[in-house]
């Protein structure tokens, strides 16, 4: 019976970090970037919404206006920072690290305005008692926000994916993720379809970001751990699928559940060593890589 | 008027000099064919035509209209539409999916995706599958495809023949003849000088980034451009800048 409870919270929580990597793994599958900067930016669409609930909004509609500003917010981003830097390193004036280094750097400082501006007190978003509703399932409670959650994650990454598979723009962001410079000479702009990429990750990253804050006291700091789970699943999931993100999502929610069941001091280093495991013997994840239709 | 025109182009690659003063026109409905050794500049001078890689100075003109620093993706969009050296298929996207690329840009014209089957019946057979389990000889067909879906004022083409079986090359260049009779002007980069003479109607031989012989295609001279090909020197291969 606690077996199979922690099976099914496992999957539960597997849902949030699906969530959480879905934008990790799109960045990282069309422009081969990781942005470290994702976790914190996450925990600050948290705060964003946030402010809004206590200003008197809905969370409902602070998700609506939290939403579209992430996905403006993820174009700008790419424009100003990271085609620069990728750039950079296409015309071999700085190594490959150069996004990498551009996104530490924006997760650096927006923790520490993160911190000057909110304090590094623990915060949560009210769900008005949605975050400790329950379904009775026999002799299992299903919590109704990570079940939710799961089902928002599932079908995100079935959006996401159909953009990709089923419309011109998806294909063209495919192209350019195969080659760049190919794409360029169909007319299709890398750095706006780069541009686009991340607005839609930042969007999902966002809502993620809101998840979490409804289910999980949070600080400025947390988006080290966030950055770190979403990480260990786009791994586990294999680079760049995000139908395997998904799959590596559950796959470390129900190592952390299922070790904790073992010994409760242990769950997520159990994920941890689940995400190890992976490395060593498929470097390159459980499914194999790049945004595929 | 000229389709494409460029004067005095001069194309960088940081001190090398790999076009240097090159002059080129394009009537409508006309097939030039570019030829030279390794390393004469011939890429070089399509990347400064379709935009892939700025010119230093010279100007390049598409129907009398300055595009020389208009780039790449804006260029297609306005008609110059290249088939790229070493074809760049998407290796992840299927070969429909390489062929609707070309219709980025969404230029009307009478290529369609039907047309360009029909051109290419092997390509028809495998549209399903992804461009990385190609032939050499299917993917230069799915490359010429895709440009021609562009439907482009001006079709660049960098060696369609390279590196493919001469019964490939035959059959590659049946088509690029089918194209360029339908009246589509046609730039030709090639080595093959046999099969660079099925299509062209003018020659132009480049040697170290310049122009070293222009001559009508028919009742050419081959000992001239051999001549041509390499100049005074006996050295094959890469030319550096003076
Ligand atoms: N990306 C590059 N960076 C630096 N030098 C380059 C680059 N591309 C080409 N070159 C140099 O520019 C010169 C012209 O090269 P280009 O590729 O235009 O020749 P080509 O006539 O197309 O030769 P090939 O028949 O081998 O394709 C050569 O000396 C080459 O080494
Ligand atoms: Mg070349």
């Amino acid at each position: 019976m606690d077996w199979l409870n922690a099976g099914v919270q496992g999957v539960l929580l597997g849902g949030q970090y699906a969530l959480l990597a879905c934008g990790l793994s799109l960045i990282f599958g069309v422009m081969r970037i990781v942005n470290l900067a994702h976790g914190v930016l996450a925990v600050l669409a948290a705060y964003l919404s946030l402010v809004l609930v206590q200003q008197g909004l809905p969370l409902s509609l602070a998700m609506v206006v939290v939403v579209p500003v992430f996905a403006a917010l993820g174009y700008a981003v790419q424009r100003g920072l990271f085609n620069p830097a990728l750039a950079q390193v296409r015309g071999r004036t700085s190594g490959e690290l150069a996004p990498l280094l551009v996104s530490f750097g924006v997760a650096v400082a927006l923790t520490n305005l993160l911190q000057e501006v909110f304090s590094a007190d623990t915060r949560r978003i009210p769900t008005g008692g949605l975050a400790s509703a329950g379904l009775p399932l026999g002799e299992l409670s299903i919590g109704v926000l990570p079940l939710i959650t799961l089902v928002v994650a599932t079908a995100v990454i079935a959006g996401v994916q159909l953009f990709l598979a089923r419309t011109a723009t998806g294909r063209a962001m495919r192209a350019v993720a195969d080659d760049a410079g190919a794409a360029a000479m169909t007319g299709v702009d890398p750095k706006h379809m780069y541009a686009v990429a991340t607005a839609l990750a930042f969007a999902t990253l966002a809502l993620a970001g809101v998840f979490v804050g409804m289910s999980t006291q949070f600080s400025p700091g947390y988006g080290d751990l966030v950055l770190l789970f979403a990480f260990e699943a786009v791994i586990i999931g294999g680079l760049g699928s995000l139908w395997g993100t998904l799959a590596g999502g559950v796959v470390l929610g129900l190592a952390q559940t299922i070790g904790a069941q073992i010994d409760p001091q242990s769950g997520v280093l159990a994920g941890h060593l689940v995400f190890l495991a992976v490395l060593v013997v498929r470097p390159g994840g459980l499914l194999p890589r790049s945004v595929q239709a | 008027m000229n389709v494409l025109e460029a004067t005095g182009l001069e194309v960088r690659y940081g001190d090398l000099t790999a076009v240097d003063g090159v002059t080129l026109a394009l009537t409508e409905g006309e097939t030039v064919a570019v030829l030279g050794a390794n390393g004469a500049g011939k890429s070089t001078l399509l990347a400064a035509l379709a935009g892939t890689h700025l010119p230093t100075s010279g100007r390049v003109l598409l129907d009398g209209e300055p595009v020389t620093r208009v780039p790449a993706h804006r260029r297609v969009r306005r008609g110059i539409a290249l088939v790229p050296e070493g074809r760049r298929i998407f290796g992840s996207l299927t070969v429909e999916e390489n062929l609707l690329m070309g219709r980025y840009p969404k230029r009307p014209g009478p290529w369609d995706l039907r047309a360009v089957y029909d051109m290419f019946p092997l390509v028809a057979e495998m549209k399903d599958r992804r461009g990385s389990v190609l032939s050499g000889g299917q993917q230069q067909a799915v490359a010429i495809g895709r440009a021609l879906l562009a439907n482009p004022r001006v079709l660049l083409l960098d060696e369609v023949s390279l590196g493919l079986a001469p019964t490939v090359v035959t059959q590659i260049y049946d088509a690029v003849r089918r194209i360029t009779e339908a009246g589509t002007t046609a730039l030709v980069v090639e080595q093959d000088l046999d099969q660079a003479l099925r299509v062209a109607d003018r020659v132009q031989c480049l040697l170290g980034g310049r122009t070293v012989l222009e001559a009508p295609a028919a009742g050419l001279d081959r000992a001239a451009v051999a001549d041509a090909y390499f100049g005074t020197h006996p050295r094959r291969g890469r030319t550096p800048a003076r």
